[in-house]
């Protein structure tokens, strides 16, 4: 075990080395470690983050033909520490009537909600936190506590933008979590463990987007919804209601929202990634060649990962940049009308198909075959649906002049 | 491991407690159904410890107590829809206040 | 005092005081926050328990759901917007004393059985407690009879506070 073949079990050994040199039993030179550990994740996390801030700001630039951010380091490379300062420095009011406690625990629970996650994000296969073999309904389990925050904030901040606000992102976290939930179970079904790595370690011959291209469709809706982003952004429509439920928020708790967001972006990104991309593996069996073993090395393995987290992220922000705003009725109705039963459907006909040709040898065709025939009979639903809508014609109206002859 | 059964059962007891005295001594309806809830998590706990202290190979505690978790959501629904649909009517949500069927 | 010991007795303090914070509080939507403390607290408990399913589905269901749910109860059914006064009811003491007597005859009860004091056994090294869990809740000579029933009672739940929670047009 080798630094550069198991980072993480080497620099925890070493640890446990030094602490037990210097007098400390063995349980709570564990538990040291175990916390250095939990600090050390938390910290990268939050690094992400910040480089995070100059990414989405370069790429909502370009998405807009302007330059974007480049005059503080090269590139603007420095414009989150920037920002980070001026954060800082800004007067942190609390407004009148709100409630002292709950006030500012609400950024607190919003932020420690998206770190809470990164307790399971699979960056190699000898880099992740712990192995939990129900990773998935945990990942949905620390969206609910996000939901609560943003409740705390509307109550709290004493202020009816802020409340409306609340309420709408409220319902349409609550309403996209069952089709998302729904979407994770595909990727469950197909890998048959709950557990990231386990997931992670099935796509190594095929990567599950290609056997559930829908599935994957279904997971970034709903995470683009969960997320409170653009085109569902009710929440924080500028031109309607300010800036939602986080109006009353000035400075670093804002700072902490913000922040927080932008990681819950990435991490649902990676997420993209390790569901439907291959995570930190999925070379098509390419690493058992003797001449690509290097392949399985953790390092390069969380560069990899790395880097399909930062396209799941960019797909995000294209759909965000792109796509005007929905409106909260549609947003609702488009839910509960048509994503949760196309969710059940495509959970059900996935489970069926995968039973059925699990030991033949057109499993990979037979998943994408019936993916495009679901997809194809979805489509001529929904066109006979407009069609009947369009052909409800309305009266003309009399023209005018006409009438006033008579 | 070395936690004792006794530890979780006088817990989960104090718990039941706890929500019993919320039921029957708030006036607020809505309090009464957070002493509910405080009642059927203490319930919760002394199945999975059962279950973990017991035998584990028999699951009957853990779907046990998922059940329960089903009924809590479907009677807090309900309960809570009734409360907003008297609210609606009477505007008041004191227990107390709620006696129309009185004679 | 092992370190399961100490998170157990972290976590039941968590519990306790916010359980008596949620019997007590003034203001019902501090109730309400305190209700999730103690979710919270007895989700940590199912997972010490080595119930990993249990705790996550405690806090998507009770957490991520009854507990929003009574947040915007409580927000749509305030008369005036400031609850404040005293919130317990007339039989307060009574109740008190019942609480206490029914603690005291549980822990009676209890002490005088022969596997209170009860110590965990390992669970074997191969079993699967969550695959065990979804195969009794599947198979026919297990508990698919309750798991159709429940989903029976959440269908008819879901319809009926849907149409009691409707306002009537009139």
């Amino acid at each position: 075990m080798t630094f550069w073949n198991d980072p993480i079990n080497f620099l925890a050994e070493w640890l446990r080395g030094v602490f037990m040199g210097w007098g400390m039993a063995a349980s709570p030179a564990n538990a040291v470690t175990d916390i250095i550990g939990i600090v050390v994740m938390i910290l990268f996390s939050m690094g992400i983050a910040i480089l995070l801030v100059w990414v989405e700001r370069k790429v909502v630039a370009r998405f807009q033909d302007r330059l974007g951010p480049n005059r503080i380091g090269p590139y603007g490379l420095f414009q989150p520490f920037a920002d980070i300062v001026k954060l800082i420095i800004k007067e942190d009011i609390t407004p009148d009537g709100a409630d002292k406690l709950v006030f500012n625990m609400a950024p607190v629970i919003s932020l420690a909600s998206v770190i809470l996650i990164w307790a399971v994000v699979p960056l190699a296969s000898k880099i992740y936190g712990v192995d939990l073999n129900v990773a998935v309904l945990y990942l949905v389990a620390v969206g609910s506590f996000g939901t609560l925050s943003v409740i705390m904030a509307g109550w709290a901040s004493n202020n009816k933008y802020a409340l409306i606000g609340a309420f709408r992102m409220v319902a349409t976290m609550i309403s996209y979590e069952i089709p998302m939930v729904v979407a994770l179970l595909i990727p469950t079904i197909i890998a048959g463990t709950m557990s990231v790595k386990g997931i992670t370690q099935a796509q190594s011959g095929i990567w599950f987007v290609i056997l559930s291209p829908l599935g994957l469709l279904l997971f970034l809706i709903c995470a683009i919804a969960e997320l409170g982003r653009s085109p569902f952004d009710l929440n924080e429509a500028e031109s309607e209601i300010v800036a939602g439920f986080h109006i009353e928020y000035t400075g670093m708790k804002f700072g902490l929202f913000y922040a927080g967001e932008l990681l819950h972006a990435f991490t649902f990104g990676g997420f993209m990634a390790v569901f439907f991309f291959g995570g930190y593996g999925g070379f098509f069996g390419l690493e058992k060649l003797s001449a690509f073993t290097w392949l399985s090395n953790p390092f390069i393995q969380l560069v990899v990962f790395l880097i399909k987290a930062l396209i799941g992220y960019w797909v995000i922000m294209w759909v965000k940049y792109s796509m005007p705003r929905i409106r909260i009725d549609h947003m609702l109705l488009f839910n509960w009308k048509f994503l949760t039963p196309l969710a059940f459907v495509l959970l059900m006909m996935t489970a069926l198909v995968d039973k059925l040709l699990a030991p033949t040898n057109f499993y990979v065709l037979g998943m994408f075959l019936s993916n495009v025939l679901f997809a194809w009979i979805v489509i001529e639903i929904l066109r006979a649906y407009s069609k009947r809508e369009r052909s409800v014609t309305v009266e003309p109206a009399e023209p005018v002049a006409q009438a006033a002859h008579h | 491991m070395s936690i004792p059964l006794s530890w979780y059962l006088v817990l989960s007891a104090a718990l039941f407690s706890i929500g019993l005295f919320g039921v029957l001594a708030r006036k607020n309806a809505v309090a009464i159904l957070l002493g509910i809830e405080l009642m059927l998590n203490a319930v919760n706990i002394n199945l999975v410890a059962f279950w973990r202290y017991g035998s584990t190979a028999s699951l009957a505690g853990q779907v046990f107590a998922i059940i329960v978790f089903a009924v809590a959501a479907a009677e807090v629904a309900v309960g809570l829809a009734l409360i907003i649909s008297v609210y609606r009517r009477r505007t008041t949500v004191i227990a107390d206040e709620l006696d129309l069927l009185k004679w | 005092m092992t370190p399961d010991q100490f998170i157990f007795l972290l976590c039941a303090a968590l519990i306790i005081a916010s359980a008596i914070m949620v019997v007590t509080s003034k203001n019902l939507v501090h109730s309400a926050l305190w209700l999730v403390a103690t979710l919270f607290g007895v989700a940590i408990l199912y997972a010490l328990l080595q119930a990993a399913f249990l705790a996550l589905v405690q806090v998507v269901v009770y957490i991520g759901a009854i507990a929003i749910l009574f947040i915007f109860a409580v927000m749509l059914t305030r008369r005036e917007l400031r609850d404040k006064g005293p919130q317990l009811n007339q039989n307060w003491g009574l109740s008190a004393v019942m609480a206490v007597f029914t603690f005291g005859g549980l822990f009676y009860i209890l002490s005088s059985w022969s596997g209170f004091s009860a110590k965990a056994v390992e669970i074997p090294v191969g079993t699967d407690p969550l695959r065990m869990l979804g195969y009794a809740l599947v198979s026919p000579d297990a508990y698919v009879l309750p798991f159709e029933v429940a989903s029976i009672l959440l269908l008819a739940a879901l319809v009926g506070a849907v149409y009691i929670a409707t306002a009537s047009k009139k």
